[in-house]
C-alpha cells in the first residue's frame, strides 16, 4: 500500500482519530435513547459519522493517483515555534509585567519570525503599537489590562 | 407602505452622529484591510469581537458590517494595481482588471468597479428590506424539526459551492460541531468533554478558534511562504473617469452581476465569492464580441464580477438578519457578535429589536455610499500602504489579537487556547482542510442538538418526523439533492475546471 495523496492521508487519519475519540469520551454521558436523548448522544453520532468521512478520505488517499503524491511540503518550524512561543508568553507575562514590559517584548519577538529581523524596527514597531494599544485599549475603550508590572503598583 | 415606514426607520437610526461614524470607522478599516493581502475580514472582526463590549448592539454590528463590505471595495483595488487580490472575492477582478491596468486604463478599472459595486450595493439594501419580513413571517412557522433541517441544509450548502475536496468539507463541519459540543450540556447540565478543566465547562470561545486559525493560522502560513516581488501601478493612475464607450459597455455587465449577486447572495454558502466567479463566467458565456477579449482587459470582466460580489455581500445578510442562520464565516462572527451584545439571533430580531434591524440595513446604503464617494480619491493613499513591509504589520496583527484574546475574561486561559489553536490553524493549513465550514459547524453545533433534541421528544423518537414534515422534508431533500448533483461527474469535471481558472 502507498499513499498516493500525503494531505488527505493525514487528514483522513485526523478525522478518524478525532471522531473516534469523540464518540469514545462520549460514552461515558448518559445516552438516553431516541424519545429521550441524553447528553452523549448528539456527539457520539457526530462522532461515529466524521470517523466514517475520514476513514472515506484515507480510501482516497490510498488509492486514487493525485499529481505529484501531493505532499505537505516543508513545515515553517520557524515562524510556527517563535509566534506559538510568543503568544504563550504574552499569557504569561501580561498579567505579572503588565502591558508596559509584555508588548514590546511580544512584538520584538514574534518579529524574530520573520525572514528580515532588524533591532530598529523591532523597537520602532514596539513603541508605536505599545503606546497605540494603550491609547485604543486602555484610553479609549476603557479595558481592564494590567499596564504597569505587578511589582510597581503592589508597592505603590 | 410598510418598507417606507421601516426604511424611514432605519435611515433616522443610521444617520445619527455616533451610527455614522461607525460606519464610516469600519468601511475604512474595511478597506485598509481589504488592501492588505493576508488580512482578511473575518480576522479582522475576530480581532475586534473583544472590543465591541464596550459599544452598543447597533453602532457595533454597523461597524462590523461596513469592515464586510469595505473589504469588498479595498480587494478589487489591490486586485486591479497590482494583481495582487487583496480578498478572495476579489481573485477574478484581477484577471481583467490587472491587464487594464497595464495598458493604462486603471483609473477606468478602478472607476468601474467603484461605481458598479455602489449600484449593486443599493440594490442589494433594497433586496434585504424588500425580502427580510416575508422570510421573517416564514420563520415563524418553524418548529424544531425545521429548524435541524434548515442548519443541515446551510451547512451542507455552505461546503457543495466551495472549492476543494467536499468530503474533506463535510469532515470539517462535522468537527466544528464536536467542537461545539465541548461545553455544558444544556438539557441535562453534565459538563461535557471538558477534562475537568473548568474553563472549558462554559464552551471554547469562537473568538478563540476564529482568532487562533484566522488571525495567527494565516501569519504562520504567510511567514512560511517566500516574500514575492511586487510591480505596481500607481503613477499610470489618472483619468480617473471612464469614456463613454467604457460606459456603454460596463453597464449591462453590471445589472447581470447585481442581479446574480442578488441572488446568489442568498443561498446557503453563498456571499460575495460564489457571486464574482459566477457572474465572470456569465458575462464570458454572454458578451459575444468583446471590444477587448477577456483576459486581455475587458470592461465587463472587471464590472461584472465586482457588482456581484458587492451586491452578494449583501443579500448574504438576509438569512442571518431573518432565521438567524450565517451562510458564511463572516456572517458566523456576526451571529456570535449578536450574541454577545444579548440579542439572540433569529426571527424574533426584527421585532424586538427594530431599531437595530432596519438601522443595520439603512447603514449598509450609507457605507456605500462613503466608500464610493471617499475610495475613488483615496486610492493614492491606499496604495501607498502596500508599501509598508509585512514585517511591521504581522506583529501588529500578533499584538492586537493577543490583546484581544486576553480581554474576552480577562485572563489568560483564553491566551493559551488561542496559542493551540495557532497551531490546530496552521496543520489545517499545510493538510489544505479549508477551516470556514469548521467556523460554520461550530457556530451551529450546539443550536442544532438542541433542536434536533428537542424535535425527537416532541415525535416520541421518531426520526420520520424529519420527513413527515413537509417543511423539513422538503429542506433535507434539497440539501441531499445539492449534495448528489455536486458528486454527478460531468458537474464534478466542470466545477473544479471553474476553480482552476481562478487560480
Amino acid at each position: 500500500m502507498k499513499i498516493k495523496s500525503q494531505r488527505d492521508f493525514f487528514s483522513g487519519l485526523m478525522f478518524v482519530l478525532i471522531g473516534v475519540a469523540f464518540a469514545w469520551a462520549s460514552t461515558s454521558y448518559s445516552f438516553g435513547s431516541s424519545a429521550r436523548p441524553g447528553a452523549a448522544y448528539f456527539p457520539f453520532w457526530l462522532g461515529v459519522l466524521l470517523a466514517i468521512l475520514g476513514s472515506m478520505v484515507l480510501f482516497k488517499a490510498l488509492t486514487i493517483e493525485s499529481e505529484g503524491g501531493d505532499p505537505i511540503g516543508k513545515i515553517a518550524w520557524r515562524p510556527l515555534l517563535i509566534i506559538i512561543g510568543a503568544i504563550v508568553m504574552f499569557g504569561l507575562a501580561l498579567p505579572r509585567l503588565g502591558m508596559v514590559i509584555t508588548l514590546p517584548l511580544l512584538i520584538t519577538v514574534s518579529s524574530l519570525a520573520g525572514d528580515e529581523f532588524h533591532w530598529k524596527d523591532a523597537l520602532l514597531n514596539s513603541v508605536i503599537l505599545t503606546v497605540g494599544s494603550w491609547f485604543i485599549f486602555i484610553w479609549g475603550l476603557n479595558l481592564i489590562i494590567p499596564l504597569w508590572p505587578a511589582f510597581i503598583t503592589a508597592g505603590a | 407602505m410598510d418598507l417606507l415606514n421601516n426604511l424611514a426607520l432605519g435611515f433616522s437610526v443610521a444617520f445619527t452622529l455616533q451610527n455614522l461614524l461607525y460606519a464610516f470607522g469600519g468601511a475604512m478599516l474595511g478597506t485598509l484591510i481589504g488592501v492588505l493581502p493576508g488580512l482578511g475580514p473575518v480576522a479582522t472582526i475576530a480581532m475586534l469581537l473583544p472590543s465591541i463590549y464596550a459599544l452598543d448592539a447597533t453602532p457595533a454590528l454597523i461597524m462590523l458590517a461596513g469592515i464586510y463590505y469595505g473589504a469588498q471595495y479595498g480587494g478589487s483595488t489591490t486586485a486591479i494595481l497590482i494583481n495582487v487580490p487583496g480578498e478572495s472575492s476579489s481573485v477574478v477582478t484581477a484577471i481583467d482588471g490587472y491587464q487594464m491596468a497595464r495598458q493604462g486604463r486603471a483609473g477606468a478599472a478602478l472607476a468601474a468597479a467603484g461605481l458598479g459595486s455602489f449600484f449593486a450595493g443599493c440594490v442589494g439594501t433594497i433586496v434585504i428590506a424588500a425580502f427580510a419580513p416575508p422570510l421573517t413571517e416564514l420563520a415563524f412557522k418553524f418548529g424544531p424539526a425545521e429548524y435541524f433541517s434548515l442548519m443541515v441544509l446551510g451547512l451542507i450548502g455552505a461546503v457543495v459551492l466551495a472549492s476543494g475536496s467536499l468530503v474533506k468539507a463535510i469532515s470539517m463541519i462535522l468537527l466544528g460541531l464536536l467542537m461545539g459540543q465541548i461545553n455544558t450540556d444544556v438539557i441535562s447540565g453534565t459538563p461535557r468533554f471538558s477534562f475537568d478543566i473548568p474553563e472549558l465547562t462554559d464552551g471554547i470561545g469562537f473568538v478563540v478558534i476564529a482568532m487562533g486559525i484566522f488571525g495567527f493560522g494565516e501569519i504562520i502560513a504567510n511567514l512560511g511562504q517566500p516574500a514575492e516581488s511586487r510591480e505596481v501601478f500607481t503613477k499610470d493612475v489618472k483619468g480617473l473617469w471612464p469614456t463613454k464607450q467604457d460606459f456603454k459597455e460596463a453597464w449591462p455587465s453590471v445589472l447581470r452581476g447585481t442581479a446574480l449577486g442578488s441572488i446568489l447572495g442568498v443561498l446557503p454558502g453563498g456571499g460575495a465569492l460564489l457571486s464574482s466567479f459566477a457572474a465572470y463566467t456569465l458575462e464570458k458565456k454572454l458578451v459575444k464580441n468583446p471590444r477587448v477579449p477577456f483576459g486581455k482587459g475587458a470592461i465587463q470582466g472587471v464590472a461584472g464580477p465586482e457588482a456581484a460580489n458587492n451586491a452578494g455581500a449583501q443579500t448574504s445578510f438576509i438569512p442571518m438578519l431573518t432565521l438567524g442562520i450565517p451562510p458564511n464565516a463572516v456572517m458566523a462572527l456576526m451571529v456570535g457578535a449578536m450574541t454577545i451584545k444579548g440579542i439572540q439571533p433569529g426571527p424574533q430580531v426584527m421585532t424586538s429589536n427594530p431599531e437595530l434591524f432596519w438601522g443595520l440595513i439603512a447603514s449598509m446604503w450609507v457605507g456605500n455610499a462613503m466608500l464610493v464617494i471617499l475610495n475613488l480619491p483615496l486610492i493614492g493613499i491606499w496604495i501607498k500602504l502596500l508599501t509598508v513591509p509585512y514585517r511591521f504589520l504581522f506583529p501588529a496583527i500578533v499584538t492586537f489579537c493577543c490583546i484581544g484574546t486576553y480581554t474576552l475574561n480577562n485572563n489568560n486561559f483564553d491566551v493559551f487556547m488561542t496559542a493551540i489553536f495557532a497551531l490546530v490553524g496552521y496543520v489545517f493549513y499545510k493538510l489544505s482542510c479549508e477551516p470556514a465550514p469548521l467556523l460554520l459547524g461550530f457556530i451551529l453545533g450546539p443550536m442544532m442538538e438542541e433542536n434536533l433534541r428537542r424535535a425527537l421528544l416532541l415525535s416520541r423518537g421518531d426520526w420520520s418526523t424529519f420527513m413527515t414534515r413537509p417543511l423539513s422534508a422538503g429542506l433535507l431533500i434539497a440539501a441531499f439533492l445539492m449534495v448528489v448533483v455536486v458528486m454527478l461527474p460531468s458537474i464534478k469535471n466542470k466545477r473544479e475546471e471553474a476553480f482552476q481558472d481562478a487560480d
